[in-house]
Formats: structure tokens, sequence, C-alpha cells
């Protein structure tokens, strides 16, 4: 409550870039309570992927090694694992290795597991990446478009077939529209490749795939919070102040749909960083994804739990990053929020 | 559920229930929308399915045909065959019901886990509490096909593993479904009265609580199924799930992938088949969702040929005497109507009215008869599906009839809007300074720093101090008193005609209340202003205003000096209306004096007075005919039979 009353001088000072003291107060709680929410998510992250190996049932490296291996083998290969020290010292020693990049060996290849993915990764992020900035660029000025024509119960037809066409499209998954994908574009008409990462247009189809879904989800929640925006009085008023149309919603209407649909935005693309795995197994893209899969074939449990901590970081900095752009957008919201 | 029923009062999220109507009798009216029918049916077809294709088909899906390996659709196999020889048709059929049962199974493992997750807050103590809250909350950040994953390193590969992590994949979303839904029913009266009479926390959960977020949670469960249905397609996909000799369609789908370019249909079909499967869950789902919570949807208003008024009737004359240069706004037989399900609504009937430049014109009437509506109809301001017409509605003795776009900069310029709620009139996410300085630029052709500089100029025109450091400020840094005085100052950005303020101070409190009123009065002598003032408030517009209009269910029905008001009003409305107003010798131990009964909604107009079911002089003849608006002295009209002096 007394956050509360706080705001409105904390947002004077912030909003003239001035540095006050209820400005210090109001940001550094903000920072302190979103950096204790960050800590506590990487120490479960932690806790998790470094349990996930003990929570097996069995003897991993039994299950590794297969049934004909003999028993001083599968104790070597304990002792080399360091299964066979206590828990506790385990646990140290896998956050120090954590801490140190040290992930540990690939039962498969031999290589350290930090070096796996840091050869993985970058092609993973560039998907990722441009998949959201297409999926924005896509559901943002679609959302708008569709609220605009939409509004007030108008044009009913055409909101019939946006919901309907988005809803669709949202509810496939990205590997079944990928599979789509590559049967028009790879198989029936041939103009793309399908399967790895060489050129530019190798892009083309696994970036769809994993953007139309959210584009889709994307463009109705724009839609819908424009809808929400374009009844508020302050809309009425910019109206009663005869601007274009095109000012009213761009300028006045817009950056106050922002808000919602970036909160949602940032759980599209949380989930997109998933959406990933399933698409690089449909494309061969030689990125995180796929190599996860195979290593849980493979039962190669260290790279396993290393690529596991790496997708975990990535949504916990996806829904940092959006919790700070909301916080900078609207102010309000990010210091009354706890 | 029908046991509980009779004490079930529903969370309000996400379903908010129809009130007393069965449990049954909603979920067969969501049958009956054609979302609903066609989810429904689509449902029990793959249900249907998933119990007949194996016993039906299931030695055709398995029969090994060596003269038939891999072949593309053909008469004999629809959809081709796989590397053995299968019929791949048949495959994708009998696979329906290793598909469903699993993503089932997960999905009641995922409610069953998420509901022991969620109602655990409200068992154990407050610390064990918050921390499955905050755990639930850590996981429910992370995707559910990468929880899937984790959990399925875990239980392994294979088809239990995979029930198993996507049950746990899916436990996260539910537990908070469940804590939200379980926070909202704790708030209710009886759960407050079973804890004061001593009813254990368990026992509460159980008999009290459980049954009353069954139905959201039902709802949720199905959409949830479609999801595990996704899910687990993906883990099989991936090599993770089902495996060999078992086939669902996530391993049917991977097997078809690698021969893609050979043979499509053999990836495309149980593609297809999860799709259609999933979306009737999904759409199931939302049906109900959606239905439970069902509201109203409004009707079209079907096209009227706009009338255009015989400019060479008998009104005519009248009309243009009127409109001489001293006239800054005269509006004829205003209507405002709005489409209704059971047909169009008219909550403004025939408004004529006008005002003189310098002239301070009130409109009183309740809540509900049409007063704001018929200052947003002057401003051009309804939209559609609204649809304003009039005889004639001259601004600045230019016509407006055809629409206000033609006039944007005169209406802009001239034509000041001040809205009721000053809190919520300004655009939150910019600074006053720019929501004042873009109307001069829009209009006037002003450069940023002119129109800056007038901006300020205009804050300090209506008194709000320091007015350079307001300009930079946001709305939410404004009292509500100031943001008023901004949105005059708004008003002011032109060099307006007119004001109209739509009930300026009701959000204010009083002390604020008479400075605004005396701003908009000072304006008025100081700038020779028109202003019609909106109010439900006698007192208010009697001390501002010169003539006041009295509005009821969309008409007029008296128009007279303010100074006649207190003791000269001819109508019994407004008579009824003066005499509510309370004051220093209003004796407080009697009751204060009301209106009895309630104004008419617009939905059903009478066809006489609209006031006479509420009006103690009201006759037979009231009840047939509406009176019109007629002289009764010098400027003061009355619409009543029985108004005498």
């Amino acid at each position: 409550m007394t956050s509360v009353s706080a705001t409105p001088r904390a947002v004077t000072d912030w909003a003239r870039g001035a540095v006050g003291s209820a400005t210090d107060n109001a940001w550094v709680r903000f920072a302190v309570r979103r950096l204790e929410r960050l800590i506590v998510s990487v120490w479960v992250l932690l806790t998790a992927a470094f349990a996930m190996i003990h929570l097996i049932p069995g003897d991993p490296v039994r299950a590794v090694l297969g049934p004909t291996a003999s028993p001083q083998l599968v104790q070597a290969k304990r002792h080399d694992l360091g299964l066979d020290q206590p828990l506790y010292r385990q646990y140290g020693h896998y956050l120090h290795g954590v801490f140190t990049g040290d992930f540990g060996t690939s039962l498969g290849s031999g290589l350290p597991v930090s070096q796996v993915i840091s050869q993985r990764l970058p092609a993973t992020l560039e998907l990722a990446v441009l998949a959201f900035a297409v999926a924005v660029l896509l559901a943002i000025p679609i959302g708008v478009l569709m609220s605009v024509l939409t509004r007030g119960g108008r044009a009913r037809r055409t909101e019939l077939t946006f919901t309907s066409t988005s809803v669709v499209l949202g509810a496939i998954p990205e590997f079944l529209l990928a599979v789509a994908l590559v049967y028009v574009f790879g198989v029936n008409l041939g103009w793309l490749p399908v399967a790895g990462r060489s050129g530019p247009d190798s892009y083309i189809l696994p970036v769809l795939s994993l953007a139309i879904g959210p584009a889709a989800v994307l463009a109705r929640i724009v839609r819908v919070e424009m809808l929400a925006v374009l009844q508020a009085d302050f809309v009425r008023t910019a109206r009663a102040k005869r601007l274009r149309a095109a000012a009213i919603y761009l300028k006045h209407a817009l950056p106050n749909a922002v808000t919602a649909t970036l909160t949602l935005g940032g759980l599209l693309l949380s989930a997109m960083v998933a959406g990933t795995v399933l698409v690089e197994n449909v494309f061969a893209w030689p990125g995180l994804g796929s190599t996860i899969v195979q290593s849980i074939l493979a039962k190669d449990y260290p790279l396993v739990q290393g690529i596991v901590f790496v997708y975990g970081i990535g949504v916990l900095a996806v829904n940092l990053v959006v919790d700070v752009a909301l916080a900078l957008l609207d102010p309000r919201s990010a210091i009354r929020e706890s | 559920m029908t046991a509980t029923s009779t004490t079930t009062v529903a969370p309000s999220e996400p379903v908010i229930r129809a009130p007393r109507s069965g449990p049954a009798a909603r979920w067969l009216a969501v049958l009956r929308t054609p979302v609903g029918a066609s989810a429904g049916l689509l449902l029990a077809a793959v249900l249907i399915m998933a119990v007949l294709a194996p016993i039906l088909w299931t030695d055709d899906a398995t029969k090994i045909d060596t003269s038939a390996i891999g072949q593309g659709s053909s008469s004999a196999h629809w959809v081709g065959t796989d590397a053995l020889g299968r019929d791949l048709f048949f495959r994708v059929l009998v696979a329906t019901r290793l598909s469903i049962g699993l993503a089932l199974l997960a999905t009641l493992i995922a409610v069953g886990a998420g509901l022991i997750l969620g109602t655990l807050p409200a068992l154990v103590g407050r610390r064990l509490g918050r921390l499955v809250t905050a755990l639930v909350n850590i996981a429910v950040a992370f995707p559910g096909l990468l929880l899937a994953l984790f959990f399925a390193v875990i239980f392994g590969i294979g088809a239990k593993g995979a029930v198993l992590a996507i049950g746990f994949a899916g436990a996260p979303a539910f537990a908070r479904l469940a804590q939200t839904l379980v926070a909202g029913v704790s708030e209710r009266d009886y759960i407050a009265a079973a804890r004061v009479a001593g009813v254990g926390r368990f026992r509460i959960v159980l008999r009290h609580v459980l049954p009353n977020i069954a139905e959201p949670l039902v709802v949720n469960a199905t959409i949830g199924a479609g999801g595990a249905l996704l899910g687990f397609a993906g883990l099989s996909f991936l090599g993770l799930g089902v495996q060999a000799p078992s086939y669902d369609w996530g391993r049917l789908l991977g097997e078809g992938l690698n021969g893609i370019y050979v043979h499509p249909a053999a990836a495309l079909a149980p593609g297809v088949a999860v799709v259609i499967a999933g979306l009737a869950f999904n759409l199931f789902g939302e049906a109900v969702a959606k239905g439970l919570g069902q509201s109203v949807v409004v009707g079209h208003l079907p096209p009227l040929p706009r009338r255009r008024p015989a400019r060479a009737d008998g009104t005519e004359q009248a009309a243009q005497a009127a409109s001489d240069s001293d006239t800054v706004l005269d509006v004829r037989d205003l209507t405002v109507t709005f489409p209704g399900p059971a047909g169009p609504v008219r909550p403004v009937r025939g408004v004529t009215l006008s005002i003189r430049r310098g002239e301070a014109v009130g409109v009183v009437g309740e809540s509900g008869s049409g007063k704001s509506l018929t200052a947003l109809a002057l401003a051009q301001l309804i939209e559609e599906p609204g649809r304003v017409e009039a005889a004639r509605l001259d601004f600045l003795g230019t016509d407006l009839t055809a629409g206000a776009r033609a006039h944007r900069h005169l209406l802009g310029t001239k034509f000041a809007m001040v809205f009721q709620d000053p809190m919520t009139s300004f655009n939150p996410s910019r600074r006053i300074g720019g929501q004042l300085a873009e109307l001069v630029r829009e209009h006037g052709g002003l450069s940023r720093a002119e129109a800056r500089t007038r901006a300020v100029d205009r804050l300090r025109a209506v008194r709000v101090p320091a007015p350079e450091r307001r300009a930079r400020q946001y709305p939410h840094e404004f009292s509500g008193g100031m943001r008023q005085r901004a949105m005059i100052a708004l008003g002011m950005m032109g060099a307006p005609a007119l004001i109209v303020a739509d009930e300026p101070t009701t959000a204010l409190d009083v002390t604020v209340q008479r400075q605004v009123l005396r701003l908009l009065d000072s304006i008025r002598t100081a700038d020779d202003v028109a202003i019609l003032l909106i109010s439900h408030d006698v007192a208010v517009v009697g001390q501002v205003c010169e003539r006041v209009l009295v509005m009821y269910a969309g008409r007029i029905v008296e128009d007279l000096p303010s100074a006649e008001l207190l003791t000269g009003a001819l109508h019994p409305y407004t008579r009824a209306l003066v005499a509510a107003v309370p004051d220093m010798r209003t004796d407080l131990h009697q009751p204060l004096a009301v209106i009895p009964g309630r104004p008419v909604s617009p939905a059903e107009q009478p066809r006489g007075c609209a006031f006479a079911p509420r009006c103690p002089l009201a006759t037979d003849k009231c009840e047939q005919e509406d009176p019109a608006l007629v002289a009764h002295g010098p400027g003061h009209f009355v619409a009543c039979w029985h108004a005498h002096g």
C-alpha cells in the first residue's frame, strides 16, 4: 500500500528523467524484487537440472552402457561422472561447474558440453529471434487493421473470417505447420529447401513455421486490446479533437494496447524457444533442438542436462526482458505490481 | 454437480454462470449454438472413432503386404502404404484410440496433480502454502514442451514416460488455475460461514470449494486435452513417445516425414488427423467457456432512408428566423438510434434546441434520459452502430447533417467538448502539453514550438499553476480538478464558439466543482462563448445557466428560464426534480424526497407521455397521446397535458 502512495511522485520524476529519492525507492524496490525472483528461478532451474539425473529410476550409467556391460566398467564410468560421491558434494561440484562454464563432458562425443552448446546455440537463437520479429511485424498491422475494420460490430463477416482463420492457425502446432509448408513449398512447388541451414532461403520455411501460429494469436490479442482501447474515454477525446483517423488509431490507441500485447508476446516468445525443438527436427536444423532430442535418445545425460539448463535460462531471460520493457512502457503497472 | 447447484455461486473467472439454470441445461444451450454444435459433433465423431476404429480395422491396419511396399495413394490404399506395405489410411484411423487415450490420460494426470498443487495452499499452513505457490509460479513460466522434455528424460522414453511427462508438464498451468479459482471461491460468504462454524480446512475444500470450481476446471481440462494431444503427437514425432510396434499419430507423422518427397500423403494424413482432433477439443472447450459466460449479441439496424427535411414547408420559416448570425447551434428533431436485441432503440427522440452566442443553456434529467447522448450527437461523436438523424443540424451556419468529416477543422477549433470523467478522458501514455498542442498542430498548422507555447498559455488561462511544468506531465500526475481544467484548456486551444460540457463536475468534489463552474462562466463572459451544460444536478444548472432544458426519456419536456426553475416550473417532472434537491432547510429527520418509480427504458417507450406512469397528475389522455412542446409564456415551453400556470 505504501508503494501506491509513492507511485505518482516516482513516476513524475521518472518521466522527467530526474533522480529524486522517491524515484530511487520505487525503482530500487522494483529492481530488487525482480532480481530476487530471477535468482530464485535460476536456483530452481539449476537444482532441477541437477536433480534430473538422480530422479531417473534405476542407474542411468547402466542404462547408457547397456545390460551387457561389466560391473567394473559401470563402476569406472560412475566414478568418471562423479556419481559415486555423496550427493551434496556432487551438487556443490555441479554448481561450481556451472558458474565456471563447465557443464561436464558429452558421453556420446567426448566433447565438453559447453563446446557443443556454443556450436549449436547460434542457429537456434537466429531461428527464434527471426521468428519473433516476423510474428510481431505481421501481427501488429493486421491486428490494428482488423480492430479498425470491425469496431462497434462492423463488418461481421470480416470479423468472423479473421477470427476463425486466426483460431485455426493458432491452434495448429508449429511442427504440423512445418510439415504442411514443406509439402506445399518444398515438395509441390519446389521453391524452397526443406532441410539444413545453408543460404538465406533455407531460413524461410523454419521461420514461417514458428512465426505463423504466434502471429495469429498475437493479431487476435492486438485486435481485442485495440477494441477495448477504442472504447476508452480518451479516444473519444481524440475524436472530439477531430484528428485524422490514422492519428487516433496509431498515436492514441495503439500505444495503450501495447502493454497487454507485450505481456502475451513474452509468453509466445518463450513458447517459441520450446517450439524450435520440434521445428528444428522437421528441418534437420543444426541447432540445440535437434541435439537435445538426439542426446535424450542416446541417453547422453550430461549433454541433456546442459541443454535443458540453457533453454531454461533462455526462457528466464525472455521473461526478464519483457518485465523490464513493461516497466519502462507502463511505469505505473510495473511499480505497483508485487 | 446437481447436488450442489442449490448453494452454487460460480467464481467469476473464467466462467460466469447464468442465473438460475441447471448445469445440464447450460451445457445443452451451448450445443445449440452453431459453433458449439459443430465442435460437439466433431468431438463426438473423434471419440466414436477412437472407440470403434481398432475394433473394426485392426486387421487391415496391421496386415503386412510385401507386394505393396511404400506405395502412394491408390484405390486399394487411399493414403498409400508404409515400408511394410501396411495400409496407412487404416493405420491413421486405428491410431485414433491410442492418440486420444494417451492424451486423455495425460490430461487426467495434469488436472489431478494441478488440483493437488492448487488446493494445497488452502490446506497446509501459510508458509508451506506460500512455498507451493511460489514454485508453481516459477514452473508455469516455462513452456509446456520444455517441461515435457525434462520429464521425458526422467520417466524414460516410451508411451508410459510420455504420458507422465505430458501430464506433469501440464500440472503447473492447472495448479495456477485451481489456485485462482480457489482464491475466488474462498472469498464467498458461505465459505466464511463454514469457517466460522468450525468446519475443518480439508472438509471445506472437499465439500464447499471443489464443487464450485468443478465447472471451469472441466472446461479448461477439455481445452487442455487438445493441448495434450498436440504435445503427445510432438513427443511421438520426435521419437520420445510411443515406440514401435505401437503407433499413434505422432509416430506415423514422423515415419511419413522421411518419405515426404516420394509419398507426401503418409505425412499429411496423420497431421490432418492431429489437427482435427486437437481442434475438436479446443473449439468445444472454448464454445462451452463462451457459452457459459454468454453475452447478449447486439442486432443490426436496418438501413433507413435518410430523412431529408422538406426545405419549403412551414417549419422552414421558423427555423430560418432562428438561424440568424447570432445563433451558434440550431437543431431540429434530433434522434439517436441504436440497434438492440429486440429491434432498434431510440434513446433520443426528437430534440429541438437552439443556442445563441454567449448563452449558457443547461440540460437536466435523470441518468438514462438521453442528455449525454444528445451532447455526443450534437458533436457528431456517436459511432456506428448508433445513428444520428436530424431535420436540421446547423453549427455556425454550417449544415452538419451530411456528417462531421467534411467540417473537421471547423468542429475541431470551434466546437469544444468537456467530458464527465477527467480521470479517463486524457490519454494516459502522453503528456498533457502534447495532447493540447496536438489540436492546433492538426487544425491551425502551428509549428511544434508555437503549439507548445499556446498549450502553456491556455493552461495558464484556466489557472493551472506552473503551466510550463504541468505541460510536461502525464495525466495521472494531475488531480481531478486540474485535469478538468486541462480539459477545458484543451477546448480553448482553438477559438471555441460553443463548449458542450457533459457532467463536467460530477466526478469532482464540491469545492472543486465550484471552481470549475466559475471558470466556465468566466470563459463565457470573457470570450462570448456559448455553453451547453449537461448535468443531473438541478442546483448546478440553475446557478450557471440562463435557460434550462429538462429532458425525460429522450425528449425535452420543459424549456424554461432558470430564474423560473424554483417557482415557475410547470411540468410535474421538473417540479419533482426541483423538490428532490435537498438544501439547508431540508428536514433531515424526514426521508429525502424522491421521485417514485423508475425511468422508462429506451427499449420500451410508451405510446403516450413517457412520464405518465410516475406522474401524480396522469390521466387516460396522458397514456394515450404524447404531448408536444408548446409555449406557455415568454421563453417557456412545456410538453404536458396538465401544465397550467
